[in-house]
């Protein structure tokens, strides 16, 4: 990617920090262009700084230059634009919060635009008070896409793995790494977990029975089902759009194999890819026509796509002898995938239109990427000071997120979908 | 370079446990018991007056059931069969010429033993893919698999499956630890 080579000098520092009990986030790098947006604080008294989750929100993405107006201004009252105009605001948002009588929180904020001097947009937003940093992730995501016309990541949630000595967590957690919560606590290794397309389940492989099988987890209930426990190795799992279906990694007849089983009880497994070869890491495109997968057939692990109906597959992979880890983005129009590239593994993006080849990374121990729901942002493992760490990198390079945690060893990256 | 280590040590276990052995040798030995009863009956006819007579309650004979430390070979450390690993080279997945009779000895002993599980287990360095690397440990798993079954070894005592880069017996990131993880290892269910 042509634009990598301008990264360095666009490490400009930290454009926002925050540390939480067991995240932190490093922002390093600004978008191609950033809007100026003013943010005043919300008024009423709550247990959660909201607008302080707008201004987190919006300044991670890399698209705004945030000002801290350093005053309260309710959503009703009279805005000062030539105020906000000398500080070099282009929008400005306030906002209020008031406790209802059943508890809750009404959000309310209003978006201006500071140069012609109207209102933009506006909305109210009844939330839990568990739920206010949710309503400040929902007005981040309404402000950005009213302003960009890109759909906000910011109520996206991540799930992880951890692990802290001998003890393998996995962990969801919101897209800015707060309220980490832990689905699962084990012994043995965790490691590939995939979100239903719904966001209510969780499949991935354990190690609990001494060996690699697939399950899938009920967020809500805890409520698991080994869908995919046959003799052998059982890995890989990947779900179908409709998310009734799971693509798994299967060792029935020897090496890895392709196989499909019903996403609810793994029930009907048929198999998909017929190889001499490994074949795993399957991954549908959006369309559920197209699947992507590794295999070594031709002799170096490449990535393949096959149609879901069967027939033959099709490499897609050239740039290297190790390329491997597909990911279709959500518009179905790029892979990124994982490459070795003299020694280093790093994350690559190839235009499957197209068929540019580009490297986004530059890390050297890069595993496992993810995209945003929205395709604008890839999550990935990498190493950092000799722990395993997670980075989110925007597409174009340009801007990058390092999360931190104090759970350890962080690792297995898996963006969330949008939720309703 | 590594395995050099690990049979030297290998070697140093082995006499480590022959001494173990000869010394369970001598607690079986009955002869001791004998030797002390006799002795406490000699005591007994050199007293002061010759007018011995058996020491009230002295019939009293204890049988010894000598239960025998197993004769499965799976469980003496001399035995080929302790070797339980089997190490491949770089990007490889054939099983090496100095394996081959680690492989052979278990074929051996699990034809000869049906009723005997084995679970074999592929490993690989921690480099690369997680995904790609779990398919890799199965190549190897897989390898050893074979070999077994074509010796022998019927196929319903033999699963082979990958723990991939997940539990690494050597946790470094040089080559050495690197080859350590090169592995299938043979589990006796």
């Amino acid at each position: 990617m042509r634009r990598l080579h301008r990264l360095v000098p666009l490490f400009l520092g930290l454009v926002a920090a925050t540390a939480s009990a067991q995240m932190r986030i490093d922002v390093s790098g600004v978008g191609a262009t950033q809007l100026p947006i003013a943010i005043a604080g919300f008024e009423g008294r709550a247990p959660q700084d909201v607008a302080a989750v707008v201004r987190s929100d919006l300044a991670r993405s890399g698209a705004f230059r945030v000002i801290d107006t350093q005053q309260t201004v309710s959503d009703t009252a009279p805005v000062d634009f030539a105020s906000l105009r000398s500080r070099g605001a282009e929008t400005f948002v306030a906002g209020s919060v008031a406790r209802l009588a059943d508890g809750r929180y009404d959000v309310r904020y209003r978006l201006h635009d500071a140069v012609k001097q109207q209102p933009i947009s506006g909305e109210s937003l009844v939330a839990p008070e568990a739920d206010l940093r949710l309503a400040g992730h929902r007005i981040a995501d309404a402000i950005i896409e009213k302003l960009t016309g890109e759909k906000g990541i910011f109520s996206t949630r991540i799930a992880f793995v951890s692990k802290q000595g001998n003890r393998y967590r996995l962990n969801v957690a919101d897209w800015d790494g707060e309220n980490v919560q832990s689905p699962l606590v084990s012994p043995e290794p965790i490691i590939s977990p995939s979100w239903s397309p719904d966001g209510g389940r969780l499949a991935y492989v354990s190690f609990e029975q001494k060996k690699p099988v697939v399950y899938v987890h009920t967020l809500a209930t805890g409520q698991r089902t080994a869908v995919a426990n046959f003799r052998g190795s059982n890995s890989a799992p990947a779900w179908s759009p409709d998310g009734r279906t799971l693509a798994v990694a299967l060792t029935l007849n020897g090496l890895s194999q392709i196989y499909l089983i019903n996403a609810a009880d793994g029930a009907n497994a048929r198999r998909l890819t017929t190889s001499n070869a490994i074949d795993t890491e399957p991954v549908f495109a959006p369309d559920g026509k197209t699947l992507y997968f590794t295999s070594d057939r031709g002799g170096s692990p490449q990535i393949y796509r096959i149609p879901v109906s069967g027939g033959d597959a099709t490499r897609v992979t050239f740039g290297s002898s190790y390329n491997v880890s597909p990911r279709v983005s959500p518009d179905g129009q790029r892979l990124a995938f994982l490459t070795r590239r003299d020694g280093r593994f790093l994350v690559g993006l190839k235009d499957l239109a197209g068929g540019n080849e580009s490297v986004l990374t530059d890390g050297g121990a890069e595993e496992s990427p993810s995209f945003a729901p929205n395709g604008r942002w890839i999550m990935y493992a990498t190493q950092s000071g000799g722990r395993d760490t997670l980075m989110a990198i925007s597409v174009d390079g340009r801007v990058r997120q390092r999360l931190t945690s104090t759970l350890g060893d962080i690792r297995e990256p898996a963006w969330g979908p949008f939720s309703n | 370079m590594k395995r050099h280590t690990l049979a030297t040590l290998a070697a140093v276990a082995t006499a480590l446990s022959l001494g173990a052995c000869s010394s369970a040798v001598k607690l079986d030995d009955p002869a001791p018991v004998d030797d002390r009863n006799a002795a406490a009956g000699a005591a007994g006819a050199g007293g002061a007056n010759g007018s011995a007579r058996p020491v009230p309650g002295s019939d009293r004979p204890v049988a010894q059931v000598d239960l025998q430390p197993s004769k499965d070979p799976l469980n003496d450390p001399a035995s080929p069969l302790a070797k339980r690993s089997v190490y491949f080279d770089f990007d490889s997945f054939s099983i090496r010429d100095d394996f081959r009779p680690v492989v052979d000895a278990h074929a051996r002993y699990l034809v000869g033993n049906k009723t005997r599980r084995v679970v074999v287990q592929g490993n690989t360095d921690e480099r690369g893919s997680r995904e790609y690397n779990l398919a890799l440990g199965q190549k190897r798993s897989e390898a050893v698999r074979r070999a077994l079954t074509s010796l022998g070894v019927a196929d319903t005592q033999i699963e082979a499956v990958s723990l991939g880069e997940e539990k690494p017996r050597a946790t470094g990131t040089d080559e050495a630890s690197f080859a350590e993880n090169r592995r299938a290892d043979i589990v006796y269910q």
